[in-house]
């Protein structure tokens, strides 16, 4: 499992991250576990994601979160 | 818009606190979330103990009782003031002011401009604002600034993206003219267009409360809360905040010809930890220089938290010197104002409980 899947599992650990595109729509996170998801990120990765790429399109699915991180040079 | 005050300082402080504390784990089963997301939440967020009064307690109910601490410590004489602005979403009634309601219950002389401020997150600021003003006029000695909200009364305990960060407070703010005070830079901003983004539907005259206006029913994200509640638009909020108040900082600092490190204290309001940490990161700041700790120990009380992070985190630095002060006020409005002045030494800067 990479860090990525394993920190989403943590935070819903019910839920099957790999099997949607739109975790939100979903209802697999919602605007308040998108703020946990970003703080696991930030602690994991050594960075601080800006508050200004905190918007709903980074967090659809896997793939949207791996590109914001590798805005931060983070290969998840 | 930019706002320039010469010869204007605070001089004292106080900050009045229900002594009803809860506590975010006590509250956690009244929230439709399983308990692990919830203790996620609290660690990010700060959510941990929050005051809150208890029964019919009301916003002069808080005033007048800080205003007799003050009067009966000798640290304000009664008649010691020539206005009294207060700051509150939370009045007694529609009408008349509350202002008014402080001035007839504690005995206030009549020779007193008494004035209400609908504000909430910003209204330390736009408080500080009319108070500066007033003290332009020559007959204007010494202004008393009420800020208070209580606002658990009107947050449903079942929202859980809210109640766990409300917390109810006032704060007693004494401004006076002073030779060479250092000059008070300040710029504002305000966008009604987004005025839904924080708001109580129900309750004034648009859509008066009734039986139907109670009834809760569930959001998307499983909170509960009726017409009648506080509801907030938490990522709209966010995004607001991220994108409006790095550059008003930037803006201000820069009409005042400062720089980010000539400040020693960046006193903002305080909706959670989260969000001052992303906004002390986008602006550049070490986050020790923006204290963010109020929501966990007192939770936010609206327009009091840039008083109340002072006086808990700065007491014994503003009571015997005097420091160089960022305030920051964002929110309901939406307005977002922001202000660079010197406090201190002060006469007093205390915290009370409500009893």
């Amino acid at each position: 499992m990479t860090p990525l899947l394993e920190i989403l599992q943590d935070i819903r650990p019910e839920c099957d991250f790999s099997a949607s595109e739109d975790f939100l729509a979903d209802g697999l996170l919602d605007s308040m576990d998108m703020v946990t998801l970003v703080s696991d990120l930030d602690r994991t990765f050594g960075i601080s994601i800006d508050g200004l790429d905190i918007i709903p399109e980074h967090f659809a699915n896997l793939r949207t979160i791996e590109l914001l991180l590798e805005k931060y040079g983070v290969k998840a | 818009m930019n706002f320039l005050f010469d010869g204007c300082a605070l001089t004292g402080l106080l900050t009045v606190l229900p002594s009803h504390e809860r506590s975010f784990v006590d509250e956690m089963a009244n929230f439709n979330f399983p308990l692990k997301r919830s203790l996620k939440l609290k660690e990010v967020m700060g959510y941990d103990r929050h005051r809150i009064v208890q029964g019919p307690v009301c916003a002069s109910d808080l005033v007048c009782f800080g205003l007799e601490h003050l009067f009966s410590h000798g640290l304000l004489e009664k008649d010691g003031f020539d206005a009294l602005v207060l700051v509150t979403q939370s009045p007694d009634h529609f009408i008349p002011p509350t202002s008014n309601v402080v001035q007839g219950r504690l005995g206030l002389k009549q020779d007193l401009l008494c004035m209400d401020i609908n504000q909430g997150c910003a209204g330390f600021l736009i408080g500080l604002f009319q108070a500066f003003l007033l003290l332009g006029q020559p007959s204007v000695r010494r202004v008393v600034l009420a800020n208070v909200d209580l606002l658990s009364r009107k947050v449903s305990p079942r929202d859980r993206n809210s109640y766990p960060l409300i917390g109810d407070a006032a704060s007693i703010a004494i401004l006076e003219r002073q030779k060479g005070a250092a000059p008070i830079h300040m710029n504002l901003k305000m966008d009604g267009t987004r005025r839904e983004a924080l708001m109580i539907p129900a309750g004034g005259f648009r859509q008066p409360s009734s039986p139907e206006t109670a009834i809760e029913s569930e959001d998307a994200e499983g909170n509960f809360r009726a017409p009648d509640n506080l509801v907030m638009d938490g990522s709209a909020v966010f995004n607001f905040v991220q994108v409006e108040v790095p550059p008003m900082i930037e803006s201000l600092l820069e009409t005042a010809g400062r720089s980010l490190d000539e400040v020693d204290a960046f006193l903002f309001h305080q909706p959670n930890r989260f969000m001052l940490e992303k906004l002390a990161d986008k602006i550049g700041l070490p986050r020790a220089k923006m204290p963010s700790n109020i929501v966990e120990h007192f939770g936010n009380s609206s327009g009091v938290t840039i008083p109340l992070a002072l006086a808990f985190n700065l007491r014994e630095q503003v009571l015997h010197e005097r420091i160089r002060a960022c305030l920051g006020g964002f929110g309901v409005g939406l307005t977002w104002a922001s202000m660079l002045m010197e406090i201190g030494p002060l006469g007093f800067c205390d915290l009370i409980d409500f009893q």
